[in-house]
């Protein structure tokens, strides 16, 4: 009996929860979003959705191969990187465009740093602005059979007036996942009811952004244009499925309401001061960036000296 | 800064009490020989003081503690001793034992008279304790008067009754606290009686409310003692979050709990001192939990000390399916041991018997840093970086992000999605940095 027994060390009990498993929540989280974008813009967006995630899974499949590691698309996170970057992309993105991203964002911004957990940038996010600085005119070119170009936030930053209830629902021009408000918060629900997110990240965000805007904004404290900053560009997507990306965001619990402040004052500059109409993408980024450092100045101090609170 | 009832962190696990909790502790008697290794708390081994074929009495001192931090060890049964040797314990390893044939007689030695509380000293209070060889019977096993033995007496103002019984399967103070809740009391009372200044608290999970109800009607008379209902979560009973979430002190991991002017003791221990005081009477027994869901029958049993652990399993309707995996105590403290051929001892909590082992069933993957293990800390340390740098053997890192803080509760490997062995490294660690301060 004896050679039968397994001993390890304790505890001797395990939780359910799995990274495929969490990975797998995440992207039924982004269907919302996803499918109301394919409502929203036709079926060139279903397409671009699929080939993105294709691209990201086979260039994991490939890499691992190339380099004889252990084949890891089991875990479903080449899959999250890619829905959320196809997200990310203009509804009428040329194919080539997914695929590339795809690639970019597993091999370069992924694997190239060790795989999964090792990262320091958003997969996703950094393929996204290499792909705005490589491709710029069709990047930015929101153009389509069902929109005549300029997303909601362009309009605000010239001055023109925006319908916020469209923007709520999503009947806007922008990429193929950020316009939807509603599905977006749908999803994030769902992964907040699951323990899988929490709020401390995007509230903090949120927050501090309203915050920002109602200051710096040049219109005080109204609400339309609040609101229609919100709705507008990728911000929901951003603070929900993206600055909350555990590989990229601060560990320590303070940390985490630091980074979305951060966030949120950077997301206001970026929009209201800087010369694009967004700024999320780049805010994450650069949150990305400062991780270890806001990791350093919030470690907690530990049970009895100070942090038994926290 | 109030007691706030809980701490922050901490996992709620399926608990498998069910198994276990409804039946009534059961008495057994030994049938085979009965080992006594010499070294079953901390400090010094003792020394034995009997030879081989020496007849001994239940009672009978056959073991003398070598030294103040050290403890006697007791015969459960009448006998001969047949052999001091080394034999396996729990452990793994072979120490140095004491065996006793049983006669089957249980003939006792005279306890002699044992003067009521009230006359006795403090002196002799602890004398008492120390003779009869109480250690801390949660697992640690402490000398116990040496733990009532602090600097500064006067200045403890709480003795903790540790009730909270939090490790999942374990329902051995559960039964106590139903079946013999008077002797629980008796027992914080000899201790209250060290401590003049000193409040006591029966500090309870909610999810035992019969024990809370039963408590409080017994101590309603009582003015120095409150029963506190603590929010059930794991690791409620580890002492310095206990501590915590009793009297909103928190101590760190280079204080004792007299520091904060505490002292605990688990139900076990306090019964133990309570036959001490109040009956002359040695640590002879203890509660055992044999469960699991391999196990036939699973409940509490009354065992004597020395006792193999094969009659337990025995007692219990043996395994009803092969287990994969038993673990001497609960699922989240608890070790793993390969060989059943071995004696119960003062610590011995439980015997976990599992069909399945969880931890071998999933691979070990990268760290996701999803922070799950952060929550859960309750020593509110980050396990995932402290498991790095252990994993490096970054010793300096390891303290500066406060690893020391960690208990070794569990929660972090317990949690954690990509199933890393996150206590296991971080043990370890905590184990060579505390034998490197002892050198200098
Ligand atoms: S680091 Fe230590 S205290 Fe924290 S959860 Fe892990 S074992 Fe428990
Ligand atoms: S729980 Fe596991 S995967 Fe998550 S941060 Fe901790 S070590 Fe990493």
């Amino acid at each position: 009996m004896s050679d039968l027994m397994k001993v390890s060390s304790n505890p001797h009990i395990r939780s359910k929860a799995g990274t495929s498993k969490i990975m797998l929540c995440v992207v039924l989280a982004l269907m919302p979003a996803a499918a109301f974008g394919v409502y929203n813009f036709g079926i060139n967006a279903l397409l671009l959705i699929l080939i993105t995630v294709a691209s990201c899974v086979c260039s994991e499949f490939l890499f691992d191969m190339i380099c004889k590691k252990k084949n890891s698309i089991g875990d479903f996170s080449a899959v999250v990187t890619g829905v959320l970057l196809a997200l990310n992309l203009p509804p009428n993105a040329p194919w080539w465009i997914g695929l590339v991203g795809g690639a970019f964002a597993i091999v370069v911004v992924k694997m190239l740093f060790g795989g999964l957990g090792q990262n320091f940038m958003n997969p996703a996010l950094g393929a996204r602005c290499f792909l705005l600085i490589s491709f710029t005119s069709i990047m930015t070119n929101f153009e389509c059979d069902a929109y005549t170009g300029a997303t909601p936030l362009a309009v605000l930053k010239s001055g023109g007036s925006v319908n916020v209830f469209d923007m709520v629902v999503g009947r806007t021009a922008g990429t193929i996942g950020e316009t939807s408000m509603i599905a977006i918060v749908i999803g994030a629900c769902f992964l907040i009811l699951l323990g899988i997110i929490d709020l401390r990240i995007p509230g903090s965000y949120i927050v501090s952004f309203i915050i920002f805007i109602c200051i710096f904004g040049g219109h005080g404290i109204d609400f339309n244009y609040v609101a229609a900053h919100l709705a507008g560009g990728g911000l929901m997507l951003g603070a929900f499925f993206m600055a909350t990306d555990y590989v990229t965001r601060p560990i320590t619990i303070k940390g985490q309401y630091l980074y979305g402040v951060l966030l949120g004052i950077l997301t206001g500059i970026f929009r209201i001061f800087g010369a694009g109409a967004e700024g999320v993408s780049y805010a994450i980024i650069l949150g990305n960036i400062l991780v270890p450092l806001i990791e350093k100045v919030t470690l907690p101090k530990g049970f009895g000296r100070g942090g038994e609170k926290i | 800064m109030g007691a706030r009832g809980t701490f922050t962190g901490g996992i709620h696990p399926y608990d498998g009490k069910d198994l276990s909790k409804d039946k009534p502790i059961k008495d057994i008697l030994p049938k085979g020989d009965l080992v006594y290794p010499l070294s079953q708390h901390i400090g010094a081994p003792a020394v034995p003081v009997v030879k081989k074929g020496d007849h001994v009495l239940t009672g009978q001192k056959i073991a003398d503690a070598a030294g103040f931090v050290s403890a006697p060890i007791y015969a459960t049964v009448s006998g001969t001793v047949k052999a001091i040797e080394k034999r396996r314990v729990t452990v793994g390893d072979n120490v140095n034992a004491i065996v006793i044939e049983n006669d089957g007689k249980y003939e006792e030695v005279d306890y002699g008279e044992c003067k009521p509380l009230e006359e006795l000293t403090k002196e002799e209070i602890v004398k008492k304790v120390q003779e009869a060889g109480v250690v801390g019977m949660g697992g640690a096993g402490f000398p116990t008067h040496v733990k009532l033995s602090p600097k500064e007496p006067d200045k403890i103002e709480y003795v903790i009754a540790n009730c909270a019984e939090c490790e999942p399967y374990l329902t051995s103070d559960y039964r106590r606290m139903l079946e013999e809740p008077q002797k629980v009391i008796d027992g914080l009372k000899c201790v209250l009686a060290l401590f003049d200044n000193a409040k006591g608290i029966m500090a309870v999970e909610d999810n035992k409310p019969d024990c809370v109800k039963i408590l409080k009607e017994l101590t309603k008379d009582e003015p120095r003692i409150t029963v506190k209902a603590l929010k059930t979560k794991y690791p409620q009973g580890a002492e310095r979050q206990l501590i915590y979430a009793a009297t909103g002190r928190a101590i760190n991991s280079d204080m004792l709990p007299a520091d904060a002017g505490c002292i605990v003791d688990n139900v076990d221990t306090l019964v133990a001192i309570n036959s001490a005081v109040r009956e002359n009477k040695p640590l002879m027994y203890r509660i055992v939990t044999v469960t699991g869901d391999a196990i036939a029958d699973p409940r509490n049993f009354r065992v004597r000390i020395g006792t193999n652990y094969h009659e337990l399993i025995d007692e219990a309707g043996g395994f009803k399916e092969d287990p994969e995996k038993i673990v001497n105590g609960g699922p989240m403290m608890g070790f793993a041991i390969f060989d059943l051929d071995v004696p119960t001892t003062k610590t011995a909590s439980a015997l976990l018997c599992l069909t399945h082992d969880q931890v071998s069933e999933k691979e070990e993957g990268p760290c996701i840093n999803c922070g799950r293990c952060v929550d859960a800390c309750p020593g509110r340390v980050i396990p995932s970086r402290l498991a790095d740098f252990a994993a490096r053997g970054d010793k300096e890192s390891f303290q500066k992000w406060n690893g020391m803080e960690c208990c070794e509760c569990g929660c972090c490997s317990f949690v954690c999605p990509a199933k890393r062995q996150l206590t296991q490294q971080i043990k370890s660690m905590r184990k060579m940095v505390l034998a490197d301060r002892k050198k200098k």
